[in-house]
């Protein structure tokens, strides 16, 4: 340690200590994603042992490829059907348990079940709840009435992407309301005390302190929601494979599809790649509106 | 009147929340014939068959132990990489700090998909398919920005006078790590771990495709695979659901604080 001064020694420490996390990465994140990139510009069916460069080609094809736009729009109808409602919902519930009563501490963690339970599992169970002959929900609709015969939730085009909307919004709507409601708490109530003494009601209380103040944890969730609702990938495969009729097909089912059942693995990573850059564009849209909020 | 109206809105909120789950568990405990005959809703008597059906059926017990090692060696080595990485952002002064940052958050965005077949043609390369390293070294990376996020978000909180008396005193860095700030960050710390143990428990996507046989199968590919002749078995099916999820519910219950702590801190900070 003699003669390293205290500037060398802490580059020292943190290059150390960050060397490991940074292999990491490179390794299993940026490399593959430039490796994906280089896939996206070769034709490569490894089963005939093909593997040529083909520049843009797997690009252009990509925008005449009618199925490609279909799981585009499903992904986007998906994210803003799926996060406009996890918002509406999770806000309701936040500002629910935001009030004081006892026991919140219970009815907070058996909100968060949904959120712990694994995907693949809440799918399973969904698609038993959707089963079109024995399944419970097309017997108490039956039952109260509100239908006449029963659905097929899962096998009928109209019906499946709703069908699997809802479950992504049962699985992840805890985690927005908990987090709004960790925004609530910050809001200080002497905000709301002044505002009582104004003469303003609830309601103007909500538009003219909670919502600006609650601004920039509504962003943060908007964020962290739109990016998984993007990528979605487990819940939506295990309930309806992308069916019936690829109504229900998302980039990262089709992607998928093209890479491990079909395996184009230039064609299928030029999907994969796509979903990538969307992804990016649409956290900088975001963080760029995050950081306005912050600094104004 | 209005307490009422209140109360039945959080009654509406738990039944929401926790009755697909419930419907699983009552599913789970009737036989066959009772599950394609509604009503009754509730079963007549327990059936515990589809309980034994599901360790017999498929080595599921195999499953739950990879499961284990999975989730406890990626939680283990993505804190200890992590947290080394969190005392340096937080703490020490060096060039190109805040791309780190930005380089951690921005790998928190990639989509798995799009780095699922170059990581499979790697781990082929490797000759680790169907291996549960395969899947621990894709866990570790993708959960250290959650892991690093946290733990940064909390060492920021704990005063830097603590540390600089100690660097006076003679403590390199990693002794001042590990004696003061660790200690002090241990809330923080379990917060990351919980959230890392459900992220690994839960992952589906690199399971499916980087395992082949039964051996390295997790739970989540094990349920989605599950074996069925015509239609599938729904009893083991909820049986296993109720089985794995357990386990998740008693976490949820005992450490809700925790995990609240760790998405917050996740996601609100900084």
């Amino acid at each position: 340690m003699a003669g390293l001064g205290v500037i060398a020694r802490e580059r020292r420490a943190a290059f150390l200590f960050t060397a490991p996390a940074i292999f990491c990465m490179a390794v299993v994140a940026f490399y593959p994603i430039l490796w994906a990139l280089y896939l996206s510009l070769h034709r490569r069916l490894p089963i005939f042992g093909i593997s040529k460069f083909i520049g843009l080609r797997n690009y252009i094809f990509l925008a005449q490829d009618t199925r490609f736009w279909n799981a585009f729009f499903n992904t986007l109808y998906f994210t803003l059907v799926s996060v406009a409602l996890e918002f509406i919902l999770g806000l309701a519930i936040a500002l629910v348990l935001h009030q004081a009563f006892r026991g919140r501490g219970w009815v907070r963690a058996a909100v968060l079940i949904p959120w712990a339970i694994p995907t693949v599992v809440s799918a399973r169970m969904w698609e038993w709840i959707y089963n079109s002959d024995f399944g419970v929900l097309n017997y108490l609709l039956v039952s109260a009435s509100i239908i006449s015969t029963k659905l097929n939730w899962l096998g009928d085009s109209a019906l499946a992407m709703h069908a699997a909307i809802m479950v992504d919004v049962w699985k992840t709507t805890p985690f927005v309301a908990l987090l709004l409601l960790a925004g609530l708490q910050f809001i200080p109530q002497d905000l709301y005390r002044a505002a009582q003494v104004d003469g303003a009601g609830p309601l103007t209380s909500f538009r003219h302190i909670t919502l600006p103040m609650l601004k920039p944890a509504i962003l943060v969730v908007l964020l962290f929601r739109t990016l998984d609702a993007f990528r979605i990938f487990d819940a939506v495969y295990i309930l309806t494979g992308g069916g019936p009729a690829n109504t229900t097909e998302t980039l990262s089912i089709y992607s998928y599809k093209l890479l491990f059942q079909t395996l184009q693995f230039g064609y299928g990573s030029a999907v994969a790649v796509v979903t990538f850059v969307s992804v990016m564009v649409i956290s900088f849209f975001y963080i760029r509106v995050l950081a306005g909020v912050r600094e104004g | 009147m209005k307490r009422a109206g209140f109360y039945l809105l959080l009654a509406l909120i738990v039944l929401w929340s926790i009755a697909p789950f419930l419907w699983q568990l009552i599913t789970s405990l009737k036989p066959v014939s009772q599950l394609i005959l509604l009503p009754p809703l509730l079963p007549k008597a327990l059936y515990l068959f589809h309980y034994v059906n599901v360790f017999t059926g498929q080595p599921f017990a195999r499953f739950i132990l990879n499961s284990l090692i999975v989730a406890g060696s990626t939680t283990i080595f993505s804190l200890i990489i992590g947290t080394f990485a969190a005392y340096a952002i937080s703490r020490l002064r060096f060039p190109g700090r805040g791309l780190m940052l930005a380089l951690v958050l921005s790998v928190a965005m990639f989509p798995p998909i799009a780095t699922v077949s170059p990581l499979f043609l790697l781990i082929r390369w490797l000759g680790l398919r169907d291996h549960l390293l395969a899947l621990i070294f894709p866990y570790i990376t993708f959960t250290l920005p959650l892991g690093i996020w946290i733990l940064t978000q909390f060492f920021r909180q704990i005063p830097r006078e603590l540390e600089r008396a100690a660097w006076i005193d003679g403590c390199t860095p990693f002794q001042s790590l590990y004696r003061i700030i660790l200690p002090l960050a241990l809330p923080g710390v379990a917060s990351a771990a919980i959230l890392i143990f459900i992220f690994a428990w839960n992952e589906f996507l690199y399971a499916l495709t980087f395992t082949t046989t039964e051996a390295s199968r997790t739970i989540p590919v094990g349920i989605a695979l599950f074996p069925g002749i015509h239609e599938l078995p729904w009893g083991e099916i909820a049986a296993a659901s109720v089985i794995v999820t357990l386990p998740l519910v008693v976490l949820v219950l005992a450490l809700q604080r925790r995990i609240v702590a760790g998405l917050t801190a996740g996601a609100l900070k900084g």
